[in-house]
């Protein structure tokens, strides 16, 4: 379109407006709120040992539910693109779920599964295994809001590098695993990788899943999001600011890497 | 072209295995995943919303409060996604034709929402536009809160499905209706608008389904007050009085609700695929009205 310079700058002006009003003037204002009394107070809140627990077990759930939501991403990407298969659609579909649901949907999903009149009450109980208000229901809330992104990434790229490398290789005599490793891997990587970049992202951030089911122990079954709002509740604005600001940079990261990303997937 | 036989001639069961342990195998354990993961908590919601009967679901959700907040998130959700339908396609036009210092900065920033936890979000909001609000606007604990809150987070969503559209537009249209006397405003309006509209339908939906769900950035900014309750927030109210099969029958609703989005999701993109972005013949399905009829004649 050939926009005159009147119209031009209208939408310059609405558009830009629009992007500094809602994201980049509160990005700004985090940084200066926490900053606001010097580095001490937000340092302070991080490194005392609620903050430091929180940290790790954030940590500790992005170790678990990124690795195992990659594997099973790049092995169920496989499967609908090289195996055509009647059901396929229906993988497909349940695989969407998690970006339609609200988080406290899910949250209220596996509290009901887990919990006292639950499913698997009985037999858990007798293993003595808690999954509610503890570490292992935290983690299954996050496997499951950041099922969909390595799927979701990966199929098109798989669809797009066609399958003629990998015919090639097991003409030449390669094995399943070799082809895999030597062939599709290395074209799919970068797809791969911003869909662990998103998985990351979406894990260390989580709160609404996650509070259902943790019960936000201080100390115990906190992650850095609820971490946050435990401080805010309390009045200790330093303490939340300062997560905060973690949790921004880690974005501002995430942001970083998906642009990194994105480019050489274009390349 | 190459296409019809070569295509035919590459069995769908060529190339990659999945290594290790085959197709059937591989099929069984991720839909093992995926019952484990997705399909039996989900279970377990719908089973418990019906626990005590039909008659009861339905008195759940229309008892006085569930309902306000469905109709509260109904709305808020789509005041939010016309206001960034709008915002969004200028966004997208602007990152997409436009030049101008810093574009790589703001496109990159526009994923800002997907990537900050949405209880920052709620923090930074709270106190950029609460009562300590250092610009003097005092906006939290009242509907329009939910709606900025809203806002902030789908804002990627419009932005990311036109913009691809955008790119891969051919040109010669535009020039040939510009040649033929079109205004800038009428070459948007017959030309680029209807090319946009899968992607702008794609990218309303999928918006529409996350700000239905949106709990985090509402909850401290927008909080529990009766007229700004969410159903989300409703939710987690009912969990913790322990109404759970209450919880669990507005859950349903909502479910339901984002599924639909879902579904029209992948219509829409089965209809792009089906007629080739871009080409004029199925718009006018998608939008009644009579924007679409550029190149039919």
């Amino acid at each position: 379109m050939t926009a005159n310079p009147a119209s031009r700058w209208t939408l310059r002006v609405l558009g830009l407006g629009y992007v500094l009003l809602l994201l980049l003037v509160p990005l700004g204002f985090i940084f200066y709120k926490t900053f606001e009394h010097g580095i001490a107070p937000p340092l302070d809140a991080i490194t005392s040992p609620d903050g430091l627990h929180a940290l790790k077990l954030t940590l500790l759930t992005v170790a678990i539910a990124v690795p195992l939501n990659t594997v099973f991403g790049i092995a169920c990407a496989i499967l609908l693109v090289r195996h055509s298969f009647r059901g396929n659609f229906l993988i497909d579909a349940a695989i969407n779920l998690p970006f339609a649901i609200s988080p406290i949907v899910i949250g209220l999903s596996l509290f009901l599964l887990y919990g006292t009149t639950g499913w698997f009450e009985p037999g858990l109980a007798e293993a003595g295994i808690k999954v509610l208000f503890s570490v292992p229901g935290m983690v299954l809330a996050c496997i499951f809001v950041s099922l969909p992104f390595v799927v979701r990434e990966t199929v098109p790229v798989l669809q797009e590098i066609g399958t003629e490398q990998e015919q090639a290789a097991s003409t030449l005599g390669a094995d399943a695993w070799q082809t895999f490793w030597r062939v599709t891997l290395p074209a799919i990587r970068w797809g791969v990788a911003y869909g662990v970049v998103l998985t990351t992202a979406r894990v260390l951030g989580e709160f609404g899943a996650v509070s259902v089911v943790s019960g936000s122990i201080s100390g115990q079954t906190q992650t850095l999001p609820l971490f946050v709002e435990k401080q805010y509740e309390n009045f200790n604005l330093p303490g939340a600011f300062g997560a905060s600001v973690l949790l921004a940079l880690l974005a501002l990261t995430t942001l970083l890497a998906m642009n990194f990303l994105k480019r050489k997937e274009d390349a | 072209m190459e296409a019809g036989t070569l295509t035919r001639s590459r069995a769908p069961r060529a190339g990659l295995r999945l290594p290790g342990i085959g197709a059937g195998l591989g099929r069984g354990m991720v839909v093992l995943y995926l019952s484990l993961i997705v399909l039996l908590p989900l279970a377990a919601l719908t089973s418990q919303s019906l626990s005590e009967g039909l008659g009861h679901f339905w008195q759940q959700v229309t008892q006085p409060q569930a309902l306000r907040s469905l109709k509260l998130t109904l709305v808020a959700s789509l005041i939010v996604v016309l206001i960034n339908a709008f915002f969004g396609t200028i966004l997208a036009w602007l990152l997409v034709r436009d030049h101008f210092p810093g574009k790589s900065i703001v496109n990159a920033v526009i994923d800002l929402p997907f990537a900050l936890p949405t209880i920052v979000a709620s923090l930074i909001l709270i106190e950029l536009w609460g009562d300590k609000s250092p610009f003097g606007v005092h906006l939290a604990g009242t509907p329009t809160a939910v709606v900025v809150a809203l806002m902030f987070v789908t804002l990627p969503f419009v932005v990311r499905a036109v913009q691809p559209l955008l790119m891969e537009m051919d040109r010669e249209m535009e020039e040939a209706a510009a040649s033929l006397g079109a205004g800038g405003f009428t070459v948007f309006r017959r030309i680029i608008f209807p090319n946009l509209l899968p992607g702008l339908g794609a990218g309303v939906a999928l918006a529409y389904a996350r700000a239905l769900g949106e709990y985090g950035s509402v909850l401290l900014f927008a909080g529990g007050l009766p007229n700004t309750m969410v159903s989300s927030v409703f939710i987690r109210q009912q969990i913790e009085s322990g109404n759970d099969t209450g919880a669990a029958a507005v859950s349903v609703v909502l479910l339901l609700a984002s599924l639909l989005c879902l579904a029209i999701v992948s219509l829409i993109q089965r209809w792009s695929l089906r007629h080739d972005r871009g080409s004029s013949e199925f718009i006018p399905t998608l939008a009644a009205e009579g924007t679409g009829h550029g190149g039919g004649q």
